[in-house]
């Protein structure tokens, strides 16, 4: 399979990536070359065989149903780019 | 006062404890190097002298009331992708601008809780994603090693050396350096040639498809990825979280034994952590490995592959063979489809993972007409190419319609991988042999690596493997080659058999010798 540049553009407004012209026609190379390179797993009989869901046979961890964390809304909100009392600003979604 | 920097964390350990040095003076022996050195390897992105004088006069002070934990006053360098309480954490990625969280990694939590030191952090591939480090945002890191020829050279008639001796004539073999810069290997770049080049005692990294064991091949340095679940994952920053393992890089294998016993945990936070002790994996350095089954699997003996590494397995096995070990061929027949299938799997698993920057709740954000196009902007301009075409594929293998094709194909094939490293060690096999990389460190800016990816990415031909099938893999350095070149082995282990890697890795390192790059920096 092999990707086309309308694709690719699709592909990077999926992925929520700004993508010039000139990005999509190099990104499609270079996606192709690597969509080429894994071709060959489709040479593998995999029938029968069950797709890995975890390496390490492991059982799923579990704990009490309580909070253990928490009333740090400060800390959280350090690190963004635009708050107002302890939320996120972003831009306007619903008009 | 001899060069403290040269002390390895097992003498430094006894030195500390028996009060002949103090972590005060070793950690300013670090700071002075670092200061030195960094502007000509670019390891470290950021240095934190304050915190680590102040982290070794706590040291001093528990180790003069006899209280030091097993890492007391070690001055360590950590990887950019561990979550550092209030330092420098970006994963050397433009799109985490001035993050610096509010929490701190469970590994780093560990080690500090053991006494040891941090001197800053460092140096990485972007999203820990490259083969070369030249995809950090902060500029390449370069590697300590530099190519060498062998000159025969006219000795004048009484000549006082650098070293002190003095020659009556004759003549001497000498290495003259070759100015070419050779990249240290990736991902842990920064951690590699920081440990090599003596900027930190031993370092953090972390590897998803090779990025400790490569990056530790190509500086002459050892670097073991642990089982995956063995460290705890908790405040790394995720890349693909099946894959995903910490682990140390250290100058010798008793080095990253005493590491990784503090930086292995059992962690609550981390579902994927295994429940099991961590044992004393020093304990096993020196045990005898006669009688040890040493599996040599016939698929890594790849096309193209230099004499020089041809040569440094056959002396590996010879070595392990005259230690009493018992060598016996076997195939892994899937090994050819691991590279692929990470390719595959990585990405899409990355895909996901990354989608968490979007300009709102950390690092950089550009601003645009509408949400949409704050998201857009704001990864376009915070992630470089190679992050942007992993997010590409694996968008791209998750979509709508190629799902079965390839991620569940992928995982299938990531099913018979593990399939055949169990048929070996069920049949009786302790420890695979192979070795660590395809080559020795290449030039910066390498021509046909930039022209196509897929060239850079078979750098992880050997290491990537463990990762598909969660096994413990460690790459102890075994040779130079015929330019002077660090070339590594690897060995592979069963899952949590980290002990038989440093017993067996210890072997090797007693017959090879460890190995310094000469100092032009």
């Amino acid at each position: 399979m092999s990707v086309d540049l309308l694709t690719v553009k699709r592909v990077a407004h999926l992925a929520r990536i700004a993508v010039s012209e000139e990005d999509a026609e190099r990104m499609t190379g270079e996606l192709n070359a690597i969509l080429g390179f894994v071709e060959q797993l489709n040479e593998v009989d995999v029938s029968g065989v069950e797709p890995m869901t975890s390496v390490i046979p492991m059982e799923m961890k579990k704990r009490q149903d309580v909070v253990t964390d928490g009333s740090k809304a400060a800390d959280i909100v350090a690190n963004a780019p635009a708050t107002e009392e302890n939320f996120f600003l972003v831009p306007k979604v619903v008009e | 006062m001899s060069d403290l920097t040269r002390l390895t964390i097992s003498q430094a350990r006894a030195k500390l404890r028996a009060k002949e040095i103090t972590a005060a003076e070793i950690t300013q022996a670090y700071l002075q190097a670092i200061e030195r050195a960094n502007p000509a390897l670019n390891a470290y992105v950021a240095v934190t002298d304050d915190k680590a004088r102040d982290m070794a006069r706590a040291s001093d002070a528990r180790l003069a009331k006899g209280e030091g934990g097993a890492l007391e006053g070690i001055p360590i360098g950590i990887k950019d992708l561990f979550g550092t309480e209030g330092v420098h954490t970006q994963a050397c990625s433009h799109v985490l601008d001035g993050f610096k969280p509010h929490y701190e990694s469970t590994v780093t939590t560990n080690l500090w809780a053991d006494g040891a030191v941090m001197l800053g952090k460092l140096n990485m591939d972007e999203f820990a994603m490259g083969s070369s480090n030249e995809t950090s945002y902060y500029g390449p890191v370069i590697n300590p090693w530099r190519r060498s020829r062998l000159d025969t050279v006219v000795m004048p008639t009484t000549h006082q050396g650098d070293g002190g001796f003095v020659s009556a004539g004759g003549t001497r073999t000498a290495r003259t350096l070759d100015n070419a810069q050779l990249v240290p290997g990736g991902s842990s770049g920064g951690s590699a040639t920081a440990v090599s080049a003596f900027l930190c005692a031993g370092a953090t990294a972390t590897d998803t498809g090779g990025s400790i064991r490569q990056p530790a091949a190509f500086t002459g340095t050892v670097g073991i990825k642990p089982t995956y679940g063995r460290c705890s994952r908790w405040g790394i920053v995720a890349f693909a979280s099946s894959l995903d393992q910490a682990g140390p890089i250290a100058r010798d294998v008793r080095d990253a034994a005493i590491l990784l016993k503090s930086m292995a945990s059992v962690d609550p936070k981390d579902t994927t952590s295994v429940d099991r002790p961590v044992p004393d994996y020093e304990a096993a350095i020196g045990r005898p490995i006669r009688g040890m089954k040493v599996g040599i699997p016939k698929e890594y003996r790849v096309d193209g592959m230099p004499e020089d590494i041809e040569a440094l397995w056959q002396k590996g096995i010879a070595w392990l063979k005259d230690a009493g070990a018992e060598i016996v061929d076997i195939s892994l027949p899937h090994t050819k489809y691991a590279l692929p299938a990470y390719y595959i799997v990585a990405p899409a698993e990355a895909s996901s993972n990354l989608a968490r920057y979007d300009g709102v709740r950390y690092g950089l954000r550009v601003p645009g007409k509408d949400i949409v196009e704050m998201y857009e902007k704001t990864r376009a301009a915070g992630f470089g190419r190679e992050v942007k075409r992993r997010i590409m594929i694996g968008t791209y293998v998750l979509s709508a319609g190629y799902y079965d094709a390839y991620y569940l194909q992928a995982q299938k094939v990531r099913t018979l991988i593990k399939r055949d490293f169990e048929n070996v060690f069920a049949a009786g096999v302790d420890v695979i042999l192979t070795p660590a990389t395809p080559s020795a460190a290449f030039g910066v800016a390498d021509e046909d690596m930039a022209a196509d990816p897929v060239k850079m990415y078979l750098n992880d031909i050997f290491t990537v493997t463990v990762n598909m099938a969660g096994l413990p893999g460690i790459a102890v350095p075994a040779g130079l080659d015929a330019k002077g070149l660090p070339l590594g082995l690897q060995l592979i282990g069963r899952p949590f058999d980290e002990e038989t890697l440093f017993q067996t890795a210890h072997v090797i390192e007693q017959a090879a010798g460890t190995f310094q790059p000469e100092k032009w920096w």
